[in-house]
């Protein structure tokens, strides 16, 4: 029952990752991206999937789908229905469902974190509606596929799997909240594994909305940097595999890291501005800390959320510097947006793997366009590629409508 | 665990502007009367049942974050003002902490048809003012900032089954002693291109708009009279189960439903859609509300007004208990139990029709 639910147990359990899957424009999978952020590589190209001609920026980190898809229990007509964010969370959920080596289950939780969820297709609807009214075919497959519950049961029917479904859309906060989420389920004795992401692929309404809003870098996306003029649009997805250690342990499963702290709340200074001093930032930092009982100098690196925007990184420079206090001097922090653009919902957990992969392989990510840091920024921006010793990372995630994430991880050695 | 109790209800619906209003035209069970929208490139036009516009300007709209708010936002601030009436109204509840809640099926299709028609016309005039506005989180962000002591806020999406995902979720944030009361609110809004894909699934449905809200408590001493007594699973739709046979399963994890308690079931007008729903509840006699009769689909605002009316049935004593089926459109089913507390058999005056 979800209500009454069974009652928590006394001591949380622990809660490991066992697998993850990313797509980006960097490439599909771990080993591509790995090399990809480890590097600083910058995946940014001309819009090929939308007409951009008339707006003020045309670039954004686009992926390129495989020609020929992983074989799966979809059928050729499934995942012809699929839009590209579809496409893309399937890709990414095959590749950890594959590095976890879960069995196949009938209830197993799937936390998902979108912005857009199948928009494109419901672009395409809006399009075919204005322009050719008279022609329907495809419009009543298309009010449906664009939903993101279909699209995640398409994830389950190509695994072979079912369960409950949660959609989390807290704007570019989702991927986040989506792995916190399950990880409270988890530490709640909810569930004993769950599987958890985001994904969004950049569309033509959201383009126009960013670029609308002044938002889109027209030079370069420079998180954190003094001379920064705007975000970077981006597409991926990411997946990762909850679990209890207990259960992993008895699976005998490869361990990718571990979840120790999460936290959230909503800043509700603005719709779309955070409140400058980044004072809900810095709880949710303090907060995700205290859930994971270590101090800021036990942090050893930060995935900060960086869009790139004068405001977003003011403020979250200042929450950082305040959080970490004697410790930001010697705090290595970088925006991976440098490399793949915001990912929107897919952010969170994109950053979530890069986090892991960062404990797991012991290097920092760079912004290797980085100049001149911002003056409210009390710590140091990675700008060059480097191996570092790491335990503990933490990764930031912020959203349209004020939700804040913070999530940390732990190396499994 | 402990006891979870509800504080208060809201609804907006094509009816009016509160539960009074939702209230009436449900007992008075007849469909409302529909009106029209038109179809840009098409003759005919599409019915469709909206929300009337208020007698007068709502007070709420003129909180700053409310300005330039698209109607998904008005219906969800009225609705959830209306559920925490009671407990803004009570000196003792001042300070608690609140989680909001928000679940949505379509969310904000009016500013996000007009944002993409601009950028299909010319992108570099597309508004800035309204983009922000066609983010699903945006009716929540704006809650929050109208009710101000808000510590905590998701906003899920889903088919209308999440209703009742979103009340369990408000009830283990109160079990865990994250919030002092939790609001949950569903909402949806319509316009010509939700009319339209409704024409595409199903003729007979009519597309309407609106919001329900039922906001939680921990305390008894804040409640109504009516405490939440179960939510089963969610019986998902799969590869191996059918919408069908999820509902059956949803039904029986609900057990029996007693004499006399009065059911808040999701049929509408469709037999091809209300088929799996009216199956497993085919044995069921007892007195039954059904909203999308009277009002049409509203997708998740629908769902918000069956536990509104189920819980409004309890609270007013018409039934000393109401269960709700969500069978949703394509993802899960779930039901729920609402019950009469012993608070509330003192606190609330008797009415007529009161279920042995």
């Amino acid at each position: 029952m979800l209500f009454p639910p069974k009652p928590s147990p006394t001591t949380p359990p622990r809660v490991v990752v066992t697998g993850a899957g990313i797509v980006t424009a960097l490439g599909l999978g771990w080993k591509l991206n790995a090399e990809g952020f480890r590097a600083g590589r910058r995946a940014f190209r001309p819009v090929t999937h939308f007409d951009v001609s008339r707006q003020r920026v045309k670039i954004a980190a686009e992926i390129d789908l495989p020609e020929n898809f992983p074989t799966t229990k979809l059928s050729a007509h499934q995942l012809n229905r699929l839009d590209r964010s579809g496409k893309m969370l399937l890709l990414a959920a095959l590749e950890a469902w594959q590095q976890a080596g879960w069995e196949i289950s009938e209830n197993l939780p799937l936390v998902l974190g979108t912005t857009a969820g199948g928009m494109t297709l419901g672009e395409a609807y809006y399009r075919q509606a204005i322009q050719t009214p008279q022609h329907h075919r495809g419009q009543a497959t298309r009010s449906i596929q664009y939903q993101a519950q279909v699209q995640a049961r398409a994830v389950f029917d190509a695994l072979g799997c079912s369960g409950p479904t949660t959609i989390i859309s807290n704007a570019c906060a989702s991927g986040g909240n989506a792995i916190g989420h399950a990880f409270e389920m988890i530490r709640s004795g909810q569930a004993e594994r769950v599987l958890a992401g985001g994904y969004d692929a950049v569309g033509e309404l959201v383009f126009a909305g960013f670029d609308s809003l002044q938002a889109l870098s027209p030079t370069m996306c420079r998180p954190f940097d003094a001379q920064r003029d705007g975000l970077a649009l981006g597409e991926g997805a990411a997946i990762l595999n909850l679990e209890t250690l207990d259960g992993a342990r008895r699976r005998g499963a490869e361990i990718l890291g571990e979840v120790i702290g999460y936290a959230t709340a909503i800043d509700q200074h603005h719709l779309t501005q955070p409140q400058p001093q980044g004072n809900t930032t810095l709880n949710v930092m303090r907060q995700a800390c205290e859930v994971a009982k270590i101090s800021p100098a036990e942090v050893d690196y930060i995935n900060a959320h960086g869009t790139g925007t004068v405001l977003n990184d003011a403020s979250e420079a200042l929450a950082i510097s305040e959080w970490a206090g004697a410790r930001a001097a010697t705090l290595p922090v970088s925006s991976t947006k440098a490399s793949i653009g915001h990912l929107l919902g897919g952010a969170g957990a994109v950053e979530a793997v890069v986090s892991l992969m960062t404990l797991r392989e012991q290097w920092l990510p760079p912004e290797i366009e980085f100049e001149t840091p911002d003056a409210a920024c009390k710590f140091f921006i990675v700008q060059k590629p480097q191996d570092a010793k790491m335990n503990v990372v933490l990764s930031n995630s912020f959203g349209f409508g004020g939700v804040n994430a913070a999530l940390i991880f732990r190396r499994w050695a | 665990m402990s006891k979870i109790f509800v504080a208060g209800i809201g609804a907006v619906s094509p009816a009016g502007w509160n539960v009074a209003a939702l209230r009436a035209a449900l007992e008075k069970n007849e469909p409302l009367p529909m009106q029209t929208l038109a179809r840009p490139g098409w003759e005919k036009s599409l019915n469709v049942r909206l929300v009337p516009v208020p007698a007068t300007r709502l007070e709420f709209l003129a909180h700053p974050r409310l300005r330039r708010s698209s109607p998904i936002t008005h219906y969800a601030a009225a609705a959830s003002l209306e559920a925490l009436a009671g407990l803004r109204a009570n000196p003792e509840a001042k300070n608690l902490r609140l989680g909001v809640i928000a679940c949505l099926q379509s969310g904000c299709v009016q500013y996000s048809c007009r944002f993409y028609d601009e950028t299909l016309k010319n992108p570099a005039t597309a508004s800035p003012l309204v983009f922000p506005e066609t983010v699903h989180a945006a009716p929540t962000s704006h809650v929050a900032a109208l009710l101000e002591n808000v510590a905590l806020a998701q906003t899920l999406v889903g088919d209308p089954s999440i209703f009742l995902q979103g009340v369990a979720l408000g009830a283990q944030w109160l079990a865990e002693n994250r919030v002092d009361a939790a609001l949950i609110f569903g909402a949806d809004e319509t316009n010509w291109i939700i009319a339209d894909a409704f024409a595409h699934l199903d003729r007979r449905a009519v597309a309407t708009a609106g919001a329900g809200a039922v906001c939680l408590c921990r305390d008894e001493k804040f409640s109504n009279g009516v405490e939440l007594a179960a939510i089963t699973d969610a019986h998902v739709f799969s590869a191996r189960q059918n919408r069908t046979q999820a509902a059956q399963a949803m039904r029986a994890q609900l057990g029996n439903i007693s004499a006399g308690e009065m059911l808040c079931d999701g049929l509408g007008v469709s037999p091809r859609a209300d088929a799996a729903e009216q199956a497993a509840f085919s044995d069921c006699t007892n007195p039954r509300v059904s909203p999308k009769k009277i009002f049409g689909e509203g997708m998740m605002a629908a769902a918000a007004w069956q536990c509104v009316a189920a819980c409004d049935a309890v609270a007013e004593k018409k039934s000393a208990s109401a269960s709700v089926s969500l069978v949703g459109s394509n993802q899960q089913a779930i039901g729920a139990r609402f019950v009469r507390t012993e608070f509330g058999l003192s606190a609330v005056p008797a009415k007529g029709n009161i279920a042995p």
